[in-house]
């Protein structure tokens, strides 16, 4: 199944050509890829593949709340408090999967079986996301509109598990979270949209890969799409403006009402969830927007200094997220739709830019 | 043409004219053999077949070469032509896949009526399928409209078969006055097409060359006809009060299967009947499109009444797929084959789609309705754990149509999305600052549907029971729930095998457009253009996410323990919790109204201080009833009232009008 152009060639524009050192990287079913390769390799790489996308999602899934820890040592920092350790969240969770689960009498299995699923999804998303390796196997299972499928299919489940007990909060949460996710969820997909305008694809490696191994070219239109982007996962991720992870007031809540009511390992793997899904989004954000330093297809001897780079380029996000939240407050419910209505329109804008600037 | 998928010797279209023979006889043995006992269980079921059998037709019509017969009834010189095309086939699949599922539910459904009322709304629900499935196979404009008019009379006293109440009456007269205001425009259309050559056959009417004016006229009479049946805003309002208004397979038939008859129509004499199209057709529709689906979903988050609910829903997908259809010509027009193949195949899928998840979701809430004889969701709740098979069921329909993978609305949703994006220099540059925008609006759309299905399904099935009515209620009978299980394997099949379907539907793109897409015989990966440009495994999707759950599960029972205690909920240590506590279907939906407030009309009634028993409502109205069918509804009545004067009932001014209109025809001829 060779890669092939089929289409008259004055319909698309042809793919942005690469430079001559860079391995090229296709999303295109890795088989295909792996085609290339001599025959006696094949083999090999096909296991390294597999390998490596098995050792990225893992280690995505065990390092997820070292980010979240960091977050918030640095919060607590800047607020002047003294910091937990950063090893917090993993104490949280060990705590959590050892108590017992008290469960409501009228709980439906969807509510048991959601935590699974949310967890699932994080980490098929995690797995996707090309984080410190590029091209893995898993990535033509989904691409960018997939990925945000996979985050509304996890978001779907907690609101409806949020609603299965019956309880004030629990509605109230599921309720506000789809308010905020009807507007950020196009809008993450507008700024997918703009990054795969450039890119003409929409399969992530082959975004990651122009953006990254190609001459040094400055995009306009991913500037709206960045700070569109950073505005989605805010609210995406239940941070300041839109929402208070470390709030205690129920009324003000909108991640927190939907899994008041979860327990013990159900809540561990929420939480968990909670910190992949901030994992995934940051690693999505270096992906997209700070691509320098991730490391090619194949190129072992550069998986060391992808995964230093991934580690300085998180921890400075994580401390940027912590100041910008230290230094702002969070907006009234119906202010969020203005943000998110903003994030949304910047990130058209970004497309439109492109269209005019870049096409 | 491989001749292996000629089913008999006169063709598939011979098998397809015995399906609606066979539906058409079913009808009437229901009717004259009413008295007979068992009656029940041997139509529907056999009508159940027939579905079946015209869904093996259509997918072997996908595949043949198109075949026709002329059949020597309807008028002397005037017979009826039908034949059976791939585009045919494709709907004709849709018509059958769907009302198979839908005709077992019925089975169950339609269970506890009496003789009499079962036997005429058997005759009915046949006429209806046959009509439908005529309007597909049919090849000349008389053929056409006759079968137009079998699906729109039957369906019409599908829909009032509870006359008794007054509003069913009242919907069912909106249903049927919309409906012929649209088959007016369907006959007039067929009148421009036929471009003065007196013959109506479609062959004649494929050959007529039309001027570009002509052309543009009968596409537009074919859109306001087409939209009229579909529901397009503005032409939506008969479709809010008809479904809820219908029994629930025969809403379920009617959004999943007539309104599609209508995209069938538009298709036709667009891409087949019209030798020229033009640009701004394309724009028009996608325009169109989008409005409604937008508009549909908007009003589909603030119902409370969940047939309702589903039938905005049906606006917003009837939106999408005209959005696609508008994007197809949009290609074709400009030159752009493969993309326009890419955009058809996403609206063909979409339609298919919308026929598998509405039909289960219109059977889903029809079983609660059955049960509990409730349409309003706030009076329901906690249906999961009375009706276990059907919430899960609908479950299933309903993040289907929420567009969530791995299941069939992603598939489509992520076509369309596809060629929205691959758009690269169109010829016209409004065009190229119209895509982002349109992408915008399909993407808000996708969005809202998701937050509408986790109302309709969390008040529905989910929570606390808000009345007594859920108390008695019980769970759906197996002829149901075969029919259910059936849509939902629909929903879930066509998510994982998309290559194949689309690898089906190649001779539909061939015939409308002239491409196909590639088939590089990939069955796990589904790459519409390019692996390389965008590629999407369901397959491989559900086995990482299915896999991942299996590993989790039994690690945490594993390494830890499976400790539960049941408890009372928490809800933050409130003591005094009820049911009323949680959110009504009006609360779920107040967000929405707050935010897009502008565009509905919202009616409050606030208690008064003093009130002892304070109530307070709010309801949604429709503002285009009030903006645009209120004043033509006005103008008509002042049109007739002014003609009215001339009634007096005195003799002598009629002697006067006829001798004035003799003296005035005498002048008129003689000069």
């Amino acid at each position: 199944m060779a890669t092939r152009t089929w289409l008259p060639a004055a319909e698309i524009p042809p793919s942005p050509p690469l430079e001559k050192g860079g391995t090229r990287l296709s999303a295109a079913a890795s088989v295909s890829t792996i085609a290339a390769y001599s025959a006696s390799k094949k083999g090999g790489a096909m296991t390294t593949g597999i390998l490596l996308q098995l050792l990225q999602t893992l280690a995505a899934i065990l390092l997820a709340p070292l980010l979240l820890g960091w977050v918030n040592q640095c919060r607590a920092w800047l607020q002047g408090r003294g910091a937990p350790p950063l090893t917090q969240p993993y104490r949280v969770l060990r705590k959590l999967f050892h108590k017992d689960a008290v469960i409501a009498h009228n709980a439906s299995p969807l509510f048991r079986f959601a935590p699974y699923m949310i967890f699932a999804c994080m980490a098929l998303a995690a797995g996707i996301v090309p984080t410190f390796a590029n091209d893995l196997p898993f990535s033509p299972a989904a691409d960018a509109i997939a990925l945000v499928g996979v985050f509304a299919l996890a978001r779907v489940f907690l609101a409806l598990a949020a609603m299965d007990i019956g309880t004030a909060f629990g509605s109230l949460g599921a309720r506000r979270e789809m308010l905020v996710s009807f507007l950020a969820e196009p809008a993450l997909l507008m700024v997918f949209f703009t990054a795969s305008l450039i890119s003409h694809s929409t399969a992530l490696p082959t975004i990651v890969e122009t953006l990254a191994h190609k001459h040094f070219v400055i995009y306009p239109s991913m500037a709206f799409a960045a700070v569109a982007f950073w505005m989605v996962s805010t609210a995406e991720n239940a941070r300041i403006p839109v929402d208070n992870p470390s709030t205690h007031l129920e009324l003000t809540m909108i991640h927190e009402a939907m899994i008041l009511e979860y327990s013990a390992r159900h809540l561990a793997l929420i939480e968990w969830a909670v910190a992949l899904k901030l994992f995934t989004y940051s690693a999505l954000g270096i992906a997209l927007f700070l691509p320098w330093g991730i490391a090619a297809r194949g190129d072992l001897a550069a998986l060391p200094l992808a995964a230093l780079t991934l580690l300085v380029k998180m921890m400075a996000g994580g401390a940027a997220l912590a100041l910008l939240e230290a230094v702002s407050a969070k907006l009234r419910l119906f202010r969020a739709p203005e943000y998110l209505g903003t994030a949304f329109m910047l990130a058209v804008l970004g497309m439109l830019t492109h269209f005019l600037l870049e096409a | 043409m491989p001749p292996s998928f000629a089913l008999s010797a006169a063709g598939n279209v011979a098998l397809a004219w015995g399906g609606v023979l066979f539906w058409l006889c079913l009808g009437f043995a229901a009717l004259f053999l009413q008295r007979a006992r068992g009656l029940n269980d041997l139509i529907f079921p056999l009508g159940a077949l027939g579905a079946l059998f015209m869904a093996g037709v259509g997918i072997a019509g996908v595949l043949g070469t198109p075949t026709a017969i002329v059949l020597p009834i309807g008028l002397p010189d005037l017979p009826f032509h039908l034949r059976l095309d791939p585009l045919s086939g494709f709907f004709l699949t849709l018509l059958g896949g769907a009302a198979f599922g839908v005709t077992l539910v019925a089975w169950g459904y339609f269970r506890s009526l009496e003789s009499g009322p079962l036997a005429l709304i058997a005759l009915w629900y046949h006429l209806f399928l046959a009509g439908m499935a005529t309007v597909l196979l049919a090849d000349d404009a008389y053929a056409f409209m006759v079968a137009w008019e079998v699906m729109a009379l039957s369906s019409y006293f599908l829909v009032t078969s509870a006359h008794d109440q007054p509003e069913i009456r009242r919907a069912g007269f909106l249903y049927l006055l919309i409906a012929h205001v649209g088959a007016v425009a369907l006959l007039l259309c067929f009148g421009v097409l036929q471009g003065g050559a007196g013959d109506y056959t479609f062959n004649s009417m494929r050959l007529a060359e039309t001027t570009p004016y002509w052309a543009s006229v009968a596409y537009l009479l074919a859109l306001f006809g087409f939209g009229a049946k579909a529901g397009l805003v503005p032409l939506h309002v008969w479709l809010p009060e008809a479904h809820p208004a219908a029994p629930s397979p025969v809403s379920a038939l009617m959004s999943g299967v007539m309104l599609k008859t209508a995209i069938y129509g538009l298709l036709r004499v667009t891409f087949d009947l019209l030798n020229i199209q033009l640009a701004w057709w394309g724009t028009l529709a996608l325009a169109l499109g989008l409005i409604s689906a937008l508009y549909g979903v908007i009003f589909a988050a603030v119902q409370s009444d969940m047939k309702r609910l589903l039938a905005w829903s049906s606006i917003e997908n009837i939106g999408v797929i005209l959005a696609g259809f508008g994007l197809t010509l949009i290609f074709h027009t400009d030159g752009k084959g493969a993309l326009a193949a890419l955009a058809l195949t996403a609206t063909l899928y979409h339609a298919l789609n919308h026929a598998f998840f509405k039909g289960l979701l219109f059977t889903g809430a029809g079983a609660v309705l059955h049960t509990t004889g409730e349409r309003n969701m706030d009076k329901l709740g906690g249906l999961m754990r009375v009706m276990p098979w059907t919430a899960w069921l609908t479950l299933i329909g309903a993040l289907a149509i929420a567009g969530l993978p791995p299941l069939n609305g992603f598939v489509s949703e992520w076509l369309l999305l596809q060629a929205f994006l691959f758009t690269p220099g169109l010829n016209q540059p409004y065009l190229n600052m119209l895509i982002p925008v349109a992408t915008a609006a399909v993407a808000l759309a996708a969005a809202l549907a998701a937050y509408v299905m986790v109302k309709f399904f969390g008040v529905t099935f989910l929570g606390v029971t808000r009345s007594g009515v859920v108390a008695q209620a019980h769970e759906a009978g197996c002829r149901e729930r075969i029919g259910m299980i059936w849509l939902a394997a629909g929903c879930v099949l066509l998510g994982l095998f998309p290559a194949q379907v689309i690898g089906w539907l190649a001779p539909v793109a061939r015939q409308l457009t002239g491409h196909t897409l590639p088939n590089d015989g990939n069955w796990l990966l589904l790459a519409p253009l390019d692996a390389e440009r965008a590629s999407y495994a369901p397959l491989l999707f559900l086995a990482v996410v299915a896999a991942t759950l299996l590993l989790v599960f039994v690690w945490v029972r594993r390494v830890y323990h499976g400790h539960v205690r049941h408890a009372a909920p928490w809800d933050c240590g409130y003591p005094e919790q009820d049911a009323r506590m949680q959110d009504t279907a009006e609360g779920f939906g107040q967000p929405i109204r707050h935010i897009f407030s502008a565009f509905m009309g919202v009616e409050r009634e606030e208690p008064d201080p003093f009130d002892r028993q304070p109530r307070h409502s709010s309801a949604t109205l429709d503002q285009i009833w009030f903006f645009v069918y209120l004043p033509i509804a006005r103008l008509s009545n002042w049109i007739s009232a002014q003609f009215g004067r001339l009634q007096h009932g005195s003799i002598q001014w009629y002697l006067i009008y006829s001798f004035a209109t003799l003296i005035f025809l005498l002048v008129f001829v003689t000069g």
